[in-house]
């Protein structure tokens, strides 16, 4: 299958601190691509690195055919990337309309798109003229999701998107995911083995800024040793 | 639990943007009526052109995170283009025609706000740009920047301080029964206010606004978005110096007579209206200014030693009360 992100021998500072350390990393076209690792491990990292909000130090980074390691990162949104920070990036100050609407290219929405999001995530519908501060944590992180979906992209990075969500809520997320995977690729950066596991059609394994394992999810959903060797946890610590 | 109920009812009929009615009421109290509303409409106009001034100043602060301390060079330039251009036009001010009269304030108006815009383009490029993120250094380079302005100013109209003609269509006042209104005041207030309504449409009804108000919650987010957040930089720069520099104009007009020191007297006045109202928020900037124009106003007729000192303590007050403001801008 042909990589729609290649991240090639990736080195990362961070002021003084070097943080990635030869990061290799393809990203099948199609379906989510799962990022795991501990704290610390590298992952926020490359996907700030990945959109030039870090610099490299060395390496490449390969969007389809566009070497994307010195671009501006406006330029390397317009070429179809969307980012879900781990913060979410919502601005707090506009509503929800508004916030959807700075997503779109020419500031309309495609009706269809927009019909879909809401069936979706029903709370978007219902918030639509709220200002995004007065949304819980869950309503923000599908505001966030919703954002990067309110037009066609081809990569979706998003950054561990369950963090501090009730397990409802992530049920409603894996249900929404699996719709987005449809027709976008997903790199998902991730702690909650149980919902990575549930999305990933591929794994890469994070550990101090290098990719320490690649492979199919199910292999490594299926082999407890592992998992507990790579990630210092199991499916049933969460 | 009726604390918390009086605090509702409060914003329900209007929240902070009572404080203004509040304050012209307290100093109803201890003025008589008819010199009561002469010194409110003054502060009214005093606030709207220290508005012009602070709200450019408000989302350069708030977008660009810019200590820009070199804006009242705007405000002074805007100050004396705006004289130079009256004086050249002495015999359009002169004459009875409301026409020329117009032309000649809106040619003096329109030169200051378009030196503010290319003046703040040229700023923005050689002084701010290199210190992005980088707090002390833009006070340093601004407040050296602003040296150079000033002496600039003195190279080119020399120390001395000097009169601005005033179109005779604003000299005068108005005269409601035992009121009296200087007309200067009245269009000063009305310039402020289109300008607030400008930006107010601009920043809530367009696509650049939106772009505006959500760099300043996060300019990082807006980039991931795909927008190339240092040319809105440059478009801000651009209107907050030229704001500056009209509200310099408008100032020049209103004190009848300038000297190179004006930017920086009125800087502490601009720098308390956008402390108080908020940082990045021009109805914070608004609220902010319209209040400290009315204490300058009341407190200057009552204890005039107190007029500066006033503001002072109003800013204090306001800060404990409320430490971002009046209405800042949302973050996050």
């Amino acid at each position: 299958m042909t990589a729609i992100l290649r991240l090639d021998d990736v080195h990362t500072d961070i002021a003084q601190y070097r943080v990635l350390h030869g990061v290799l990393l393809d990203v099948p076209e199609g379906g989510v691509h799962v990022l795991l690792g501990r704290n610390g491990a590298g992952k926020t990292t490359t996907l700030r690195t990945v959109m030039g909000l870090w610099r490299t130090r060395k390496g490449a980074i390969v969007f389809r055919h566009h070497d994307i390691t010195a671009m501006r990162t406006p330029d390397i949104a317009r070429l179809g990337i969307a980012y879900v920070p781990e913060n979410m990036g919502i601005f707090g100050g506009l509503t929800v309309e508004e916030n959807m609407r700075l997503a779109t290219a020419t500031g309309a929405f495609d009706k269809n798109r927009l019909a879909r999001i809401f069936a979706l995530f029903p709370a978007i519908e219902k918030f639509w003229t709220t200002q995004a501060y007065a949304l819980s944590g869950g309503q923000k992180q599908m505001l966030a999701i919703s954002r990067a979906i309110v037009e066609r992209r081809d990569l979706i990075l998003i950054d561990e998107p369950t963090k501090g969500l009730a397990p409802a809520i992530i049920r409603n997320m894996i249900d929404a995911f699996r719709d987005i995977a449809q027709e976008t690729t997903i790199l998902l950066v991730e702690q909650n083995f149980l919902f990575a596991k549930a999305l990933g059609r591929g794994v890469s394994v994070i550990d101090d800024g290098r990719i320490i394992h690649r492979g199919p999810m199910a292999d490594l959903a299926a082999d407890a040793d592992l998992q507990t060797r790579l990630l210092s946890l199991s499916a049933e610590a969460h | 639990m009726h604390r918390q109920q009086l605090a509702t009812t409060i914003d329900r009929v209007g929240g902070v943007y009572l404080l203004p009615l509040a304050l012209a009421a307290i100093a109803l109290l201890f003025i008589a009526p008819s010199t009561w509303a002469t010194l409110t409409v003054a502060g009214l106009a005093m606030g709207m052109m220290i508005f012009l001034m602070a709200s450019g100043l408000s989302l350069i602060f708030g977008l660009m995170d810019v200590l820009n301390f070199g804006h009242s060079a705007f405000v002074s330039f805007g100050a004396f283009i705006a004289a130079s251009v009256l004086a050249a036009l002495g015999a359009w001010l002169a004459g009875d025609s409301v026409v020329f009269n117009m032309l000649a304030l809106f040619a003096a108006i329109g030169a200051a706000t378009a030196f503010g815009a290319v003046a703040g383009w040229a700023f923005e490029r050689v002084i701010v740009k290199p210190v992005y993120k980088d707090h002390l250094r833009q006070i340093l380079i601004t407040m050296g920047a602003l040296i150079v302005a000033e002496q600039l100013i003195l190279v080119i109209w020399g120390g001395v301080p000097i009169p601005v003609a005033r179109p005779r269509i604003l000299t005068g006042s108005l005269i409601v029964g035992d009121v009296s209104i200087e007309i200067y005041r009245i269009f000063a207030f009305l310039l402020g206010l289109a300008v607030y309504v400008a930006l107010h449409l601009t920043l809530n009804r367009t696509r650049l606004g939106l772009l505006i108000r959500a760099g300043v919650e996060n300019r990082e987010m807006v980039e991931a978005l795909g927008f190339r957040i240092d040319r809105l930089f440059i478009g801000v720069f651009m209107a907050g110096s030229a704001l500056a520099a009209m509200g310099g104009a408008m100032w020049a007009g209103y004190q009848g007579m300038i000297n190179p020191a004006l930017g920086s007297e009125l800087m502490i006045l601009v720098f308390i209206v956008v402390i108080i109202g908020g940082l990045g928020s021009i109805q914070g900037s608004l609220l902010g200014a319209i209040l400290v124009g009315l204490m300058a106003n009341y407190v200057a007729f009552l204890m005039p030693k107190m007029s500066l000192a006033s503001n002072m303590l109003l800013m204090m007050a306001i800060l404990l009360w409320r430490p971002y403001g009046l209405k800042p801008a949302v973050k996050g």
